[in-house]
């Protein structure tokens, strides 16, 4: 195997390891709030055996909850269930505002533990690019990643997308820091060969902080 | 035992919180590092419970500064991440013995604030 594909291979299987990591933490918590919500609902029913009484709103409250984590679980699995598709074929047509979307589901956490906001403004028309999902999501995730470490003291990124003739742009916006030579930074060997890989090219706009991923919408025209 | 508890996820820590209420222990929590860090400097706490992974700070780091600033507090940790690495670099790094695996069990946990606040 030459140096270059093993490179790419480490790149992929990081990043897959990196999210899938950060699934199972997100699965461990909603199950501690589900433990600790059938705990509590245990709890009640030992103080209404005592004859305390219990307020219904409080069983309620604690339903609700309990409804919440699941509707949380179904995304985060459903964000799983996409991720591990998205090996299933190297080369097909991608949506990319369901790319987006999922490529957000995926950094949220990561977001959050850098208490940063993610806002998506995708434009209502449909649009897909014929290219490879996993390394789209892996190039889209990367940068993202950057854009999070790089949005200031405003700690808010948009991501939103424009749609040309034979391209499309994706747009990170809110990136303070973006330095005068941003090429020193971003991006690295890593997003380079992905961008390789997918035909696409990066550029910075340094006054308005952003950063435009610009896609073939078919990446054979390249 | 008054009882700070410190995670990202607000609807744990105050089921948890209401929890250790019904069995007599006074709790509270935060869901970042800088607000327990606040909470700590306004009100007296004698064990603070963490989640190792805190927006904007690590639970280690958190523990750090509360311990340098208030060293008579005890601490536990919570974490999701169950892997052998994390338990014996958490423990190296902060000397605790005392980390427990989400889900909790609120007796174990009880048992060990217990055992810690008796050291």
């Amino acid at each position: 195997m030459n140096r270059q594909l093993d490179a790419e291979i480490e790149t992929g299987l990081q990043f897959f390891g990196k999210m899938t990591a950060s699934i199972s933490h997100e699965i461990k918590n909603v199950m501690a709030i589900i433990n600790e919500s059938a705990g509590l609902l245990e709890d009640y029913s030992l103080m209404a055996e005592k004859g305390m009484p219990i307020d219904p709103e409080r069983l309620k409250v604690v339903s609700d909850r309990v409804t919440n984590q699941i509707r949380r679980a179904d995304s985060i699995t459903k964000n799983l269930n996409s991720l591990a598709h998205s090996v299933d074929e190297f080369r097909k047509s991608v949506g990319i505002r369901e790319t987006l979307e999922l490529a957000m589901g995926l950094t949220e956490r990561f977001a959050d533990m850098r208490s940063v906001i993610l806002d998506f403004h995708p434009p209502s028309d449909f649009l897909a690019v014929i290219t490879s999902p996993f390394h789209l999501l892996n190039l889209i995730w990367q940068v993202l990643d950057f854009a999070i470490d790089a949005s200031g003291a405003g700690k808010r990124v948009g991501l939103t997308f424009e749609t040309g003739q034979t391209s499309v742009k994706i747009r990170f916006t809110g990136i303070e820091a973006l330095t005068n030579e941003p090429s020193t930074v971003f991006p690295t060997a890593k997003e380079a060969a992905l961008l390789d890989m997918l035909g696409a090219t990066i550029h910075h706009n340094t006054k308005k902080g952003e950063i435009n991923l610009v896609l073939p919408k078919d990446d054979r025209q390249q | 035992m008054r009882v700070l508890l410190v995670d990202d996820e607000q609807e744990l820590v105050e089921t948890l919180a209401e929890r250790l209420g019904i069995r007599g222990i006074e709790a509270r929590w935060e869901t970042t590092g800088d607000a327990a860090l606040k909470r700590a400097g306004e009100e007296h706490f004698d064990l603070a419970v963490l989640d190792v992974k805190i927006p904007g700070i690590s639970g280690i780091d958190l523990y750090k500064k509360m311990k340098a600033k208030y060293p008579g507090l005890k601490f536990i940790f919570m974490t999701g991440h169950g892997s052998h690495d994390d338990f014996t670099a958490g423990s190296a790094e902060t000397g605790a013995d005392y980390y427990l695996l989400k889900p909790v069990n609120i007796e174990e946990l009880i048992d060990k604030m217990t055992r810690l606040m008796a050291e």
